[in-house]
């Protein structure tokens, strides 16, 4: 069976926790590392998955992040419980941002995210229901 | 020797097994085996921070002895100014330059100079550079080896630009060679270090290009004679000297390399943990905004390195002081500088290759059977990380278990529990109640 998972984790993410914010993704990181993942490899895994953690601490109230490996890749997959996204193609275009001014001053917000997420990964699905919540899909080829 | 060559290295016969190294070690690069402290050579980045932590002098940096240098014809050594900040604040530069011809070198060679040198070419490089921010300061030996091992994807942020000890020994000996007749191995270049980790620059440099110097030896190895040298001689008759001047008197403390900088927004990290929460910041692209950061290993920068005598922060205050007298006049001319920078004067050739710790397996689902049995042995551990079975904490002796570098049974706290079990039964032990109490 060569997709059956090697590995699986599940973090918990907390939407405004910010003193948490990225530790999840550090620890994938501290993971893949462990594990001898390539070291650019790890890189992009590693910003993706700090991408769309701090998606999720920024806009929305909690969620949670699950890496699977197995021989073929590694999956990071995200599913929130928050608002949404309306227009998906509208949100993956660099510099499109719904940030409010206080998140824009704590230096996040920038319209960056999902696309840098896009930039990074092998290949990467996003489902969004409003007024329920979002789901990533972020998948790297070993 | 293996595969690396290290700044430190274990005294076998001096170690007492008392476990202050094991604690100090920043990588948990070092076990205890049968009461002898052991360094796992692909975990060390060469802080030396055992070192410092050995009260018995088991643990001692592999700097060289003024012996080694006696079949060169002429010694140069290479003062930077972090020495100067070792003595009082009254004790000029010069009067301790000429301390250190006293004590056996036949000249001394002021690195502070190239310091501001460097910091006008890194200006040069950093006007011209059009890639990924923010760029490393590449001077600290043990934050390269740190980059090489956990943040290979960053090395290309290290700035090619060379060390100024690397830059002042080829400009000495090129001028000793012309001045004295003599052949290039005839003159001997000595760096007198505040640390171990720059012998590694030294004898292994990162880049594969060699080292224009030929040792180091290490501050705390001459302080006494220089102090000796010092008390001989009037502090007064050099005031009429030219100074010791510029920029790159600051060089040493924490925010030097970053104050003789004209970029607008740089940063300066001392001490290995608040490198690494930085590093892992601009590993996710988040500090893009920020032009060059200056990364020491040690908190107080290289006035805080394990070859210093005395406190850090006196000696910071100490150059603080020489910076706030000698530190505003350039020894530099800048549009020479730009000149050079731009004959590739300052570069470094060579790449820096990735040298990552060793993964739990070359294969990764064999390293994640292996880690999920490191993670089943540390639910089953007392977690307090004592340290008793000789690793630093019982996550790393979990890995040793599964690694076969350590025995299951060598967890005092577990066998203890098991020699309770094994009283409260009937059959069992009746006496040693001492045991119980662990």
């Amino acid at each position: 069976m060569p997709n059956e998972p090697l590995f699986c984790q599940r973090f918990e993410i907390h939407g405004r926790d910010f003193v948490d914010a990225g530790k999840a993704s550090i620890t994938i990181k501290g993971i893949l590392r462990e594990i001898g993942i390539h070291p650019a490899l790890i890189r992009r895994a590693a910003i993706a998955s700090y991408e769309a953690e701090m998606n999720v601490v920024l806009y929305a109230s909690k969620g949670t992040m699950e890496l699977r490996i197995t021989p073929k890749d590694i999956l990071v997959s995200v599913e929130d419980e928050g608002p949404g996204i309306p227009d998906i193609e509208l949100a993956m275009q660099e510099g499109y941002s719904t940030a409010s001014d206080e998140i824009r001053e704590m230096g996040f917000g920038a319209g960056m995210g999902l696309s840098n997420i896009k930039k990074n990964a092998d290949a990467f699905d996003i489902h969004s229901v409003v007024g329920k919540g979002t789901t990533l899909d972020i998948r790297f080829r070993l | 020797m293996g595969e690396y060559f290290h700044s430190v290295r274990v005294v076998p016969e001096r170690c007492i097994g008392r476990m202050a190294c094991l604690k100090a070690c920043p990588t948990e690069a070092i076990r205890v085996r049968h009461g002898k402290a052991e360094i796992l050579e692909d975990r060390c980045i060469d802080c030396g921070e055992c070192a410092r932590a050995c009260r018995q002098n088991a643990i001692v940096p592999q700097t060289s002895s003024f012996t080694e240098f006696s079949e060169f014809k002429y010694t140069v050594a290479l003062v930077s100014p972090v020495l100067y900040g070792q003595f009082r604040k009254d004790v000029l530069p010069n009067t301790i330059l000429a301390a250190v011809r006293r004590i056996g070198f036949d000249d001394a060679c002021d690195v502070a100079c190239a310091s501001e040198a460097v910091s006008a070419a890194i200006d040069e490089h950093l006007a011209g550079y059009r890639g990924p921010l923010p760029l490393l300061s590449p001077f600290c030996p043990t934050i390269v080896r740190l980059i090489q091992a956990r943040y290979p994807s960053l090395i290309d942020l290290l700035i090619p630009i060379d060390s100024p000890m690397e830059i002042a020994a080829r400009e000495v000996r090129n001028r000793k060679m012309k001045e004295l007749g003599l052949r290039r191995d005839e003159i001997g270049v000595i760096y007198l270090t505040p640390c171990p980790a720059k012998m590694v620059g030294i004898k292994y440099p990162p880049r594969k290009a060699a080292s224009h110097i030929d040792g180091a030896i290490a501050i705390s190895d001459i302080y006494r004679s220089l102090l000796s040298a010092l008390g001989e001689m009037n502090n007064s008759a050099y005031e009429m000297e030219e100074p010791v001047t510029g920029m790159g008197l600051g060089w040493p403390v924490l925010g030097g390399q970053v104050s003789s900088l004209r970029a607008e927004s740089s940063l300066a990290v001392g001490g290995l943990g608040d490198v690494e929460r930085i590093l892992d910041e601009i590993e996710r692209g988040r500090l893009g905004d920020i032009q060059f950061v200056e990364c020491h290993a040690c908190a107080q920068g290289c006035c805080g390195g394990s070859l210093m005598v005395g406190d850090p922060y006196v000696i910071r205050g100490t150059i603080l002081s020489l910076v706030a007298r000698f530190g505003k006049a350039p020894c530099q001319d800048r549009g020479k500088i730009r000149e050079l920078y731009q004959r590739r004067y300052f570069s470094l050739p060579g790449q820096i290759s990735s040298r990552p710790f060793a993964p739990l397996d070359k294969d990764i689902g064999k390293a994640i059977e292996k880690r999920k049995r490191v993670q089943e042995i540390h639910e089953g551990l007392p977690q307090i990380n004592c340290g008793a079975c000789g690793a630093p904490t019982c996550l790393s002796f979990a890995e040793d278990v599964v690694l076969g570098r350590a025995q299951f049974e060598d967890c005092v706290v577990l066998t203890a529990r098991q020699v309770r079990r094994t009283a409260d039964t009937p059959s069992g032990l009746a006496s040693e109640p001492q045991v119980l109490a662990l």
